[in-house]
């Protein structure tokens, strides 16, 4: 992550708040091209192409072990791809900034540091000075309206509270990008439902270009403007399904008529991919 | 609230019945008193050998020459400690020998030791300083070892250089387990020191002290020295506890 310039059209504020089009409008934001990786015998990856649309929240769904988090790891960077290339709007990883949260928030936050340094540190690696890293800290959690006492250490916290503060610190250096490996799946149900609406109403607020790694379908469905669903391994696109809903998604969604004909179909893909193995 | 406040007591139960048996095996003559005098001539000695400055100059020399081998020892296994463990290679390169000489008991180092300083407080600082180095740099080094991937990873991620790494994030997550090897160097340090102020040309120090009074024959002494013995290694243990508790805020959290 580095100190680039910011793109021209860093955050689309529109695209969010409507159900996408079937077809991106934009050129894609991710191209994925020829991405092959394996680990020891097993192809998790062989030539695998993909488009990732500008300001969607994209979740990737499918069998266990098929890769998901190995796609997302390699997009941000976190394990090498043994080939192919992977573009933002053109530039390379090291060009553009972006946020990755963990799905253990226990040790991905820092301990030793109050959660308002947790959050302004990514800042720090930046070279930002101390004082605009407390102005921007405090306007982002201001900005979205977090309730949370950020003088508290990342232990005193309960394990939603220290999540949102890993969503924060990727958050605060107003990424173009935002990775999240199954952020709330160490999350007790009470707290996933939570924690759900916290993160809408954060991509709604900022329409940041999200991808997320889930192994729940509905949460997939729920917070996805697209559901990427993967085949086994070597991974293929299954289906790359738009979910019909307009946002703020609520309980009521769950029982749309259209967001569970969408579901039926996503388990019918999901299912016909286990099958075979 | 009633219930908390007693127990804050249960410690001292342990305590007072020790200090009951004891006097009940002096008052009845179970034991020969000059083998065990009463607690009453044992404390009153300890309180005399700390008043009149004896045991007092002895306890303050075990003190000095603790302190100053765990501070040696400190000084070079904690940068050594980190430098191993944030190789891992390294360190297994060099396993071998340091489990092979944590494993020798330090005391068989002391002839060694003798040849190399003499018989003054050098040898003496340097056998503990040498045993309890051992130890620190084996936990400091897995401390570093051990520092959580995901929390290296989350570094990276956010754009962290690796010095920015060892010094961010190695260096305070092996804290917890640094200070695990302080409390048991410090402890180390102490037995060693005790045992060379016994045998090895000593005028002064506890060992000195315990050994000469049973020379002496003078047992509430030797049991006062004992017991100076004692409070010094939980003290040190306590310390080291309440000085990790301060800086080390989130060990086992």
């Amino acid at each position: 992550m580095s100190a680039a310039p910011p793109a021209a059209n860093l955050q689309s504020p529109n695209v969010s708040t409507a159900a996408p089009a079937s077809e991106p409008a934009q050129r894609p934001h991710v191209t994925v091209r020829g991405l092959s990786k394996r680990f020891d015998k097993a192809i998790i990856y062989n030539n695998f192409d993909l488009d990732i649309p500008r300001g969607e929240l994209i979740s990737v769904f499918g069998p266990n072990g098929c890769g998901k988090s190995t796609l997302i790891n390699m997009i941000a960077g976190l394990v090498p791809p043994d080939a192919g290339q992977i573009l933002f709007d053109g530039r390379r990883l090291d060009e553009i900034k972006f946020g990755y949260v963990f799905q253990n928030y226990r040790e991905a936050l820092f301990p030793w540091m109050r959660a308002f340094d947790n959050i302004a540190y990514p800042l720090k690696m930046m070279r930002v000075p101390p004082a605009e890293r407390r102005s921007r800290t405090e306007a982002l959690v201001a900005h979205l309206g977090i309730k949370l006492d950020l003088d508290l250490y990342p232990y005193q916290m309960s394990g939603g509270q220290q999540q949102l503060v890993s969503i924060l610190r990727a958050l605060v250096v107003e990424p173009e990008i935002m990775f999240l490996d199954e952020p709330f799946s160490a999350l007790d149900y009470e707290m996933t439902l939570f924690m759900r609406e916290q993160l809408q109403r954060i991509f709604l607020e900022t329409g940041t270009t999200t991808i997320l790694v889930s192994h729940d379908l509905e949460e997939a469905m729920f917070l996805a403007d697209r559901v990427l669903l993967l085949s086994r391994h070597p991974a293929r696109i299954a289906a790359f399904t738009p979910v019909p809903a307009a946002r703020p998604r609520t309980d009521a969604t769950l029982s749309d008529p259209d967001f569970v004909r969408t579901k039926a179909e996503c388990l019918e893909v999901f299912q016909r991919e286990v099958r075979q193995a | 609230m009633k219930a908390q406040k007693a127990e804050a007591f249960l410690p001292a139960i342990g305590v007072v019945g020790l200090l009951a048996i004891w006097s009940l095996a002096t008052w009845q003559q179970w034991v020969d008193p000059v083998l065990l005098p009463s607690p009453a001539a044992t404390f009153k000695s300890l309180s005399q050998g700390m008043d009149d400055g004896t045991l007092g100059f002895d306890f303050a020399k075990t003190v000095y020459r603790t302190a100053a081998s765990t501070l040696i020892a400190a000084v070079i296994a904690i940068p050594l400690g980190i430098v191993l463990g944030s190789s891992e290679r390294l360190y297994r390169s060099l396993e071998f020998v340091i489990d092979f000489f944590r494993s020798t008991p330090a005391s068989a180092m002391f002839p060694l030791f003798l040849v190399l300083f003499g018989v003054g407080d050098e040898t003496k600082i340097s056998v503990a300083a040498f045993g309890a180095m051992l130890v620190i740099l084996f936990n400091v080094a897995y401390g570093v070892m051990n520092a959580r991937k995901t929390r290296l990873l989350a570094a990276r991620v956010m754009g962290a250089s690796r010095l920015r790494v060892l010094f961010d994030v190695m260096l305070l997550e092996s804290l917890p387990q640094t200070f695990v090897g302080l409390r048991n160097g410090v402890s180390l340090a102490l037995v060693i020191i005790v045992v060379a102020e016994m045998f090895i040309g000593s005028q002064d120090g506890l060992g000195h002290s315990v050994f000469e009074a049973q020379q002496l024959f003078d047992m509430p002494r030797m049991y006062a020295a004992i017991f100076a013995a004692g409070a010094l290694g939980y003290g040190l243990n306590l310390l080291f506890l309440l000085i990790e508790r301060r800086f080390v805020h989130w060990s086992g959290k």
